[in-house]
């Protein structure tokens, strides 16, 4: 007979999600906590938001850049570019 | 247009070129070195020191890696160095385990008592998604170290976690752990805002 970990309760599940988006679970791990997110819709909605939350974080832009900054760095180009 | 593209516009001296580097990883830079060293100023100092090093070593440059690895590497060693010189300690490994959703939002058997509600319903971002994207990044921007720097650079500028690894000096296995608990502080902290305007 097939030993089989016994089932997620919502408390261990969540602390799964992270690892279960990154594709690093074990199958074993990643199995149980499929199963049961098939049979908890609350988890399922935890799993929705954190999906939510990693894709707007890729739509997060980054901080315009300080024009003086932008400037002083292509004035360093332009002496490098005289030096070689 | 791709990096590598703008690499042979920079090695034929095309400013512009530079100019969208720059544009595309400075902020990025800043957010490397920042982890390592103690203030903005400072890392904004290690970001510029890192563009003068990459326009005087470009012509070494290899293509072996991507550029934007190459640079980002090269930032993280300015950073350690200058961390070094300022003798200053690097935000520690995980601290022990703890749980990254509120106890008192499961029952005793761990089954939720207050379950989450997917943010697609929620008021505030059903209608507008760039409601969601402006409380992920404030939410980021709040959160302590090293999970700041965690999540900005895998979630935020998309690097493998093997790549946050190796920049941050930390093992693959600590950058999920890191990882796990800053995404789950931003999900609670998006929605205990929603929660906030509801009641
Ligand atoms: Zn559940």
């Amino acid at each position: 007979m097939r030993w089989t970990a016994p089932p997620l309760v919502c408390r261990e599940a969540v602390e799964l999600v992270s690892d279960f988006l990154e594709g690093s679970l074990p199958r074993r791990e990643r199995r149980r906590l499929e199963r049961h997110l098939a049979a908890c819709d609350a988890c399922d909605a935890y799993l929705e938001q954190m999906r939510a939350v990693i894709a707007a974080s890729g739509r997060v832009t980054a901080d315009d850049l300080d024009p003086d900054v932008l400037e002083g760095l292509v004035t360093l180009f332009h002496q490098y570019q005289q030096e070689s | 247009m791709e990096d590598a593209e703008l690499l042979d516009r920079l090695l034929g001296g095309d400013e512009t070129a530079f100019t969208e580097l720059v544009r595309r990883y400075h902020s990025t830079l800043v957010r490397v070195a920042r982890y390592y060293v103690g203030t903005e100023v400072l890392a904004e100092d290690v970001a510029q020191d890192t563009w003068v090093a990459v326009v005087r070593g470009l012509e070494r440059f290899e293509r072996r890696s991507s550029f934007k690895t190459w640079l980002l590497r090269i930032c993280a060693n300015r950073a350690r160095t200058t961390a070094v010189r300022e003798h200053r300690t690097i935000p520690a490994d995980p601290s022990p385990a703890v749980a990254t959703v509120a106890s008192r939002r499961f029952d005793e058997g761990g089954m939720w008592v207050d379950p989450p509600v997917p943010f697609t319903e929620s008021v505030e971002f059903r209608s507008d998604s760039g409601a969601l994207v402006t409380a992920v990044r404030a939410a980021i921007s709040s959160l302590g170290e090293p999970q700041r720097s965690v999540v900005t650079l895998r979630d935020v500028e998309g690097l493998s976690s093997d790549d946050v690894a190796s920049l941050l000096g930390l093992s693959v296995g600590n950058v999920r752990v890191i990882l796990h608990r800053g995404r789950a502080r931003v999900r609670d902290i998006v929605e205990s805002s929603t929660k906030g305007n509801e009641q």
